[in-house]
């Protein structure tokens, strides 16, 4: 996908020597004994501007994965990661019963009538919570990456444009007044996506200047109605008459997989595939946004354009992946640094791999969160911060990664 | 290609930034646009690179309204050099380089033969090859304006407009990419791997001093590929890179510039060669200092002594009363 231009034997070459390096071995008289051959590439390289001038010892270079294989390994590991995600649970199921369920389920085939409540299990519990979790891994990861971009900031994730917070106040007045119930089973998603679209509607307009969205505008903005919207969900538990559907919401406002059904699916994945196919779509001119609006416009790309553009699809797949399974954290922050770490930050590939990196890691949180204290099950993002942070911690050490200069 | 930024203004919140200036380049010109901090010097520049739309007036390139052409044909033409650029992200040189091809390449197509070699013979013009596949955030200043400017050769563009492009770099870095731009043939000079050796070598020779002062007289590195290297090289009909590069220093300026344009309080106040241009009368009244012309010892060429200005604290308070 991306080409290498650089002439291996010139970095060999560079590589390992200390700068006036060549100065050093001109003075050769005066080293008896030294032979002579190791001289004659120095003296044959242009002399470089940059030597004299104390330029500090070449760093290594970033070492980056070869893309196909990392690809394939991930592609290979999803569907692995999915079976998993079904066999693992606190009702004990053989290999042989998940994978004959699975294979019942999708081909359509028969299952005796006594193993109707496992099958349920698989089919109707485990089977699209997991789908649901590789949904939301990969949505969250790719939502991640734009908005980094976007804002042109390392630290931000999808939640911080305050339209996750938006979407939770939606859900709670579901869970906690009972508003929308006309809807039924889908009053909770529809008043978490409509309410995430209006807060979305919101911090666009707050944000908004004749010079259209600025990256600092739109992450204070975005930090404001988020602690505005946080604000309006905590009374709005503190009011609730009972306290069981307080807890719900408590749980929610952590993120959860728990309530995933088959119904939860169709919008969620529509939804993430739509915008993580504008992000690939864009990715060359996100790499353009990330030097800086000047530069992108001076590469041709409209920067207060773009930024609207993907204001809009973040907004709405975050919208659509909050409805149905809460605020998770972490994965929206971290997967796209594991990935800018993988394959450097290029972004056609950081979004090659992230949202599959997101997916495979968000299947193996919510095994954890069921597995470890079963039958009591853990919030998710307690589980991505445990995960997470020392992975994060380890890698960022072990490979010279580097935010921002720092 | 020549540019023609005509009667142009910017008005941004009541304040008029830029009033009425008109710049023009002609093919294979370097135009050198020089004034004190806050004239408009950026400004002007931005809208010659699309990041701000004029309130009034136009940019024209080679006759076509720059704002009305699409941004990728717009970028095929002009490349910039804007005065901040930086990431978050690690990226590679060789991944920043590369996106000086974004305007010939489709939203998703691959990286072509041409793509790499124009990212591999901008690289070596600015003779930084060998930084390719270090970290951009990891490299001192000077290395990285060399690769910036590298990113904007890598776009093929017909001009290239730069501020402050000596900015952060020490006195041999300023001279040499100065020289760079002098040096740099125009995008239509020929697909030609056959001037790679010679102009991979060439930065590091120019890094001497000495040879600074007439950049026509390199030594034939790249022989017959010097369309606009002076103000008596006659360009082709499609001639070399039009340069339009806002300065600092007046000195650079008046020795690598064919045609200077001094703005003030966001007018042009007066254009035409260095030394025309420069003259004791217009340091006094624009940049408020006592001004010399005194030829180079060695090249003759033009260079300009300082002192305050006698009546100094006189001046420092009228400057303001005239905003």
């Amino acid at each position: 996908m991306f080409q290498d231009y650089s002439p291996r034997t010139a970095r060999g070459r560079t590589r390992g020597h200390a700068p006036g390096h060549s100065f050093t071995v001109r003075s050769r008289p005066e080293v008896k004994g030294e032979p002579a051959v190791a001289t004659t590439t120095e003296d044959a390289a242009p002399p470089r501007a940059d030597q004299g001038h104390g330029a500090p010892a070449p760093r290594r270079p970033p070492r980056r994965l070869p893309l196909l294989p990392l690809i394939v390994a991930l592609v290979v590991a999803l569907p692995v990661s999915l079976v998993c995600g079904v066999a693992f649970g606190s009702a004990g199921l053989s290999w042989g019963e998940v994978t004959r369920y699975l294979g019942a389920g999708l081909t359509g085939g028969t299952i005796e009538s006594d193993e109707t409540a496992a099958y349920t299990i698989v089919w109707e519990l485990r089977f699209p919570r997991a789908l649901l979790a590789a949904v939301v891994g990969a949505g969250l990861a790719g939502i991640g990456v734009a908005v980094q971009a976007m804002v042109r900031n390392a630290l931000a994730d999808p939640f911080v444009l305050g339209i996750s917070s938006g979407a939770a106040v939606g859900a709670n007045a579901v869970l906690l007044f009972g508003a929308l119930s006309g809807l039924g089973i889908w009053a909770l998603s529809t008043a978490a996506f409509g309410s995430a679209l209006a807060s979305m509607a919101l911090v666009y307009a707050a944000a908004r200047t004749p010079q259209g969205l600025t990256p600092l505008r739109l992450v204070l903005t975005g930090t404001a109605m988020y602690y505005g919207f946080s604000a309006v969900t905590t009374l709005m538990v503190f009011s609730a008459e009972h306290g069981e559907a307080a807890r719900a919401a408590m749980m929610w406002l952590l993120g959860s997989l728990g309530g995933a059904t088959w119904d939860s699916l169709p919008i969620a994945t529509v939804m993430v595939v739509l915008g993580l196919t504008h992000l690939m779509y864009s990715a060359r001119r996100l790499n353009a946004m990330a030097m800086g609006d000047e530069t992108a416009a001076a590469l041709g790309v409209d920067a207060r354009r773009l930024r609207g553009e993907l204001f809009l699809s973040t907004a709405a797949v975050t919208g659509a992946v909050v409805a149905v399974s809460g605020a998770i954290g972490f994965v929206g922050l971290m997967v796209p640094h594991f990935a800018r770490m993988l394959v450097g930050a290029d972004h056609r590939r950081v979004l090659a791999v992230a949202p599959l990196l997101g997916a495979v890691l968000l299947v193996w949180v919510d095994i954890l969160s069921r597995v470890l204290l079963a039958p009591v099950e853990l919030p998710v993002g307690v589980i991505t911060a445990v995960v997470g942070v020392p992975c994060f911690v380890l890698l960022m050490r072990r490979r010279g990664y580097t935010f921002g200069g720092a | 290609m020549r540019i023609d930024i005509e009667h142009l203004s910017v008005r941004i919140g009541g304040a008029e930034l830029v009033a009425d200036a008109t710049v023009r380049a002609a093919s294979g010109q370097v135009v050198g646009l020089v004034g004190p901090n806050g004239s408009g010097k950026s400004t002007l520049l931005r809208c010659a690179y699309r990041a701000l739309r004029p309130s009034a007036g136009a940019v024209l390139v080679d006759g076509d309204d720059l704002h009305a052409l699409s941004p990728r044909e717009g970028a095929r033409r002009l490349a910039a050099l804007p005065q901040e650029s930086s990431s978050e992200f690690d990226f590679t040189v060789g991944e920043v380089v590369a996106m000086g091809r974004m305007p010939h390449q489709s939203a998703t197509g691959r990286v072509s033969a041409a793509d790499a070699r124009a990212c591999t013979e901008a690289l070596a013009t600015v003779g930084a090859g060998h930084l390719v596949d270090r970290g951009f955030l990891t490299l001192s200043g000077g290395e990285k304006q060399r690769v910036l400017i590298a990113r904007a050769l890598a776009q093929q563009p017909r001009i290239l407009v730069l501020d402050e492009p000596t900015n952060h770099l020490d006195i041999a870095q300023q001279l040499e990419v100065l020289a760079l731009l002098r040096a740099t043939p125009g995008a239509t000079a020929g697909p030609g791997p056959e001037a790679q050796p010679g102009s991979q070598a060439e930065p590091g020779s120019q890094a001497e001093p000495g040879s600074q002062a007439e950049p026509d007289a390199q030594p034939g590195s790249e022989p017959g590929a010097q369309p606009g290297s002076g103000p008596g090289a006659e360009a082709g009909p499609t001639g070399g890179l039009t340069v339009l590069t806002a300065l600092h220093d007046l000195n650079l300026a008046a020795q690598h510039c064919d045609l200077l344009y001094v703005i003030a309080h966001g007018r042009i106040v007066t254009s035409g060669p260095p030394h025309e241009v420069l003259t004791p009368t217009l340091l006094a009244e624009v940049f408020q200092v006592r001004g010399h012309q005194v030829r180079h010892p060695v090249s003759g060429a033009l260079q300009l002594l300082f002192d305050r200005l006698p009546h100094q604290s006189a001046a420092a308070t009228t400057v303001p009363a005239t905003r």
